[in-house]
């Protein structure tokens, strides 16, 4: 009863003292658990590249997402503005994009635009050789009787893409490029009118589409991957993306 | 038994269509703008104008009168609603498309009647059980602000609604049980910041039609308010807007409520989904006033008893497991161990409404779909996260929102891996 009474007074403040310093332990804990964030707008972009990869290389492995990096940066900023506005349809990315201003678009359209990887590979689809040849020439001469440019004359000599709205086609898989140019068919794919690419993609017939599809997805990689410089090419068609210019048919 | 119900759905309708008939029987005539007791002069007041943009702001008018990649107010946006699909009309002053051709009364009875130009009733996709509330003052403002913008030529598509709801009068049942004309009356005992928040809640903000549960009928029945609910169709949950535990508000400061509103980020949760649309849209655009009546008024919604605690329907023990590791995986570096989040960056998930929401379908469907936070003038480079479809599985995306839902604080119940197959297949909109 005695030594009771002694320890009385002192046992609250031992309390106090014992609590403030576990609460000291908890928070030093809690500070230390709570992740660090880097301030980079690659870590903002965590939406982005988790399909096109940190540095926009794609994922060549499931042949689907395309690559991002070294495309001309308004390329990409026009194709996340189709994307918000349902000119190109694709659902995920209208509900990733929808709310980005346009400064917060050039920017992510900038960074992907700026990275330099090495290309790789995707699969390819067992393809005759024949229908490899026929792609090759869609890409490299066209076809005048059925009034189809070649990739080439807009897309550059090496294929590497214009600056500054012309996407380079080397290095994409073979299952985005053939789904793409037949969303332009079925209208789920488009941009500012006039839309060139749509009009050429219904020029193409079905087997044209595999066979262009393939032959850019097995074409070797030039040396120089950059896109070519602004207004090297003269495009074959009128083309809203680039100003509508373009003098033929 | 099927003739039995064919029936009675038979006479049900046959019911509507008469108490619908009886209750509206007749035309009206429009107000000519000649005609309206609202002058011209009047509608040209760039102080009435500049009021009317704030409250067009507040109600989110161009949330639902835009189309994706539409002029803005010119409507063609398609509506789903469970009984069909209502494409959004052109409320640009267009004469031909438009309400260029309108009166203030016309517009009028259409916010607070809920009755067009013609007398015709409208159908309540137009969210006039709500709209009704709003002053005579507020809504000439809203008007005159209409009428400033640019003409855009631009026909509404016609109603594709299921028979019977096509039938136009069969709306006059529905507001029989729905529908209670009124503008908001301040009550006496409260503060006047209290009442500014309930008008805006209640009234132009109409967060009742999508944060109460609607019925078979569309409905949401009087007593349910803001007690939160599943968005129909869209299928996202709009939570408990009360302080309840597990599912609601509890925790939340009247700050926390301001900076979701404003920034889109608070220290209790992120806005995302349709409400994420509503903060860049809408709630960040309010005033500091607005916004902390808004908070004060929600502050003192009655406190519902704690969510129930749901019991698992089976032994989820090995679930939840393996929940935990693909949280570790790949949740944890954002999120934190703790559930915590990172102030200011990523939300915490402990105590998150939308994690504790009843049905997990929130929780599910940010982790199918990921994306960025609200654009808004506090928040212009938002961080994201990553969409988590490509990666996981059904079962691994069951197993880690189970686990959310069940660790720190939270009590919501686990999530059924078919729950998640059918989450993955709702569309996105």
């Amino acid at each position: 009863m005695n030594t009771n009474t002694k320890l009385r007074p002192a046992t609250p403040i031992v309390a106090v003292a014992l609590l403030a310093a576990a609460m000291l332990i908890a928070a030093a804990a809690r500070a230390a658990d709570a992740p660090k964030i880097p301030d980079t707008l690659q870590q903002r972009i965590a939406a982005c590249t988790t399909c096109h990869g940190v540095h926009g290389e794609g994922t060549p492995g499931s042949g689907y997402f395309p690559r991002l990096a070294g495309k001309p940066a308004a390329y990409l900023a026009r194709q996340m503005q189709d994307f918000q506005n349902g000119l190109r349809k694709y659902a995920p990315m209208e509900y990733t994009v929808r709310q980005l201003s346009p400064a917060y678009m050039q920017e992510i359209a900038e960074y992907f635009a700026a990275q330099q990887v090495p290309y790789s590979r995707s699969p390819l689809p067992p393809v005759s050789a024949a229908t490899l040849q026929r792609g090759e020439q869609l890409v490299s001469k066209g076809d005048p009787a059925s009034r189809i440019p070649a990739c080439a004359s807009c897309h550059g000599n090496q294929l590497t893409g214009v600056q500054p709205s012309t996407p380079g086609l080397v290095g994409l898989p073979y299952d985005y490029l053939s789904a793409q140019l037949g969303s332009w068919r079925t209208h789920t794919r488009g941009t500012v009118a006039p839309d060139c690419m749509a009009v050429i993609a219904n020029r193409l017939s079905d087997s044209d589409i595999t066979a262009v599809a393939a032959a850019l997805a097995s074409r070797q990689l030039p040396a120089d991957t950059h896109a070519q410089a602004a207004g090297s090419v003269t495009p074959p068609l009128p083309c809203g993306v680039l100003g509508a210019t373009g003098d033929g048919t | 038994m099927k003739w039995l119900r064919r029936l009675l759905l038979l006479i049900a309708i046959l019911v509507l269509l008469l108490v619908g008939w009886l209750f509206f029987g007749g035309g009206h005539q429009p107000t000519s703008p000649a005609m309206s007791k609202v002058t011209a002069a009047t509608l040209h007041d760039p102080a009435l104008i500049a009021r009317g943009g704030y409250l067009v702001k507040v109600g989110d008018c161009a949330g639902c009168h835009t189309a994706q990649g539409g002029a803005a107010f010119a409507g063609g946006r398609l509506l789903a609603t469970p009984f069909g699909n209502i494409p959004v009309p052109n409320i640009t002053p267009d004469r031909d498309t438009g309400l260029g051709d309108w009166s203030f009364e016309d517009f009028w009875q259409a916010l607070h009647a809920g009755k067009g130009r013609h007398g015709e009733l409208l159908y309540p996709a137009f969210s006039y059980t709500s709209y009704t509330k709003v002053t005579h003052d507020d809504a000439l403002a809203m008007f005159a602000y209409l009428q400033s913008l640019p003409a855009v030529h631009q026909t509404s598509r016609p109603l594709m609604l299921d028979f019977p709801y096509s039938v136009r009068n069969s709306v006059a049942a529905w507001r029989a049980l729905y529908f209670k004309e009124g503008v908001f009356q301040p009550d006496p005992q409260q503060t006047a910041q209290w009442n500014r928040g309930a008008y805006l809640v209640q009234g132009l903000g109409h967060c009742n039609e999508c944060h109460a549960a609607r019925d078979s009928l569309g409905g949401t029945p009087q007593d349910m308010h803001l007690t939160g609910g599943q968005i129909p169709l869209q299928n996202w949950y709009a939570p408990d807007l009360s302080t309840r535990r597990n599912g609601g508000l509890h925790g939340w400061s009247e700050q926390d409520i301001v900076d979701l509103l404003k920034t889109g980020q608070s220290a209790k949760g992120t806005a995302f989904g349709p409400m994420a649309d509503v903060v860049a849209g809408s709630t960040q655009h309010m005033s500091d006033d607005d916004l902390r009546a808004v908070a004060t008024y929600l502050g003192s919604l009655p406190a519902r008893p704690p969510a129930a605690e749901e019991p698992s329907p089976f032994n989820a023990n090995s679930l939840v497991q393996q929940g935990e590791k693909i949280y570790t995986q790949h949740c944890a570096d954002c999120h934190g161990k703790d559930g915590n989040g990172v102030a200011g960056i990523y939300p915490p998930l402990d105590g998150n409404s939308s994690v504790t929401e009843p049905s997990g379908i929130n929780a599910t469907r940010a982790v199918l779909l990921g994306g960025f936070a609200p654009l808004t003038a506090a928040n212009p480079r938002p961080y994201s996260m990553p969409p988590f479809a490509q990666q996981l599985s059904d079962a691994e995306v069951a197993a880690v929102v189970s686990y959310i839902r069940g660790s720190w604080t939270n009590k919501a119940a686990v999530v059924p891996e078919r729950d998640v197959s059918k989450d993955r297949q709702t569309p996105i909109d």
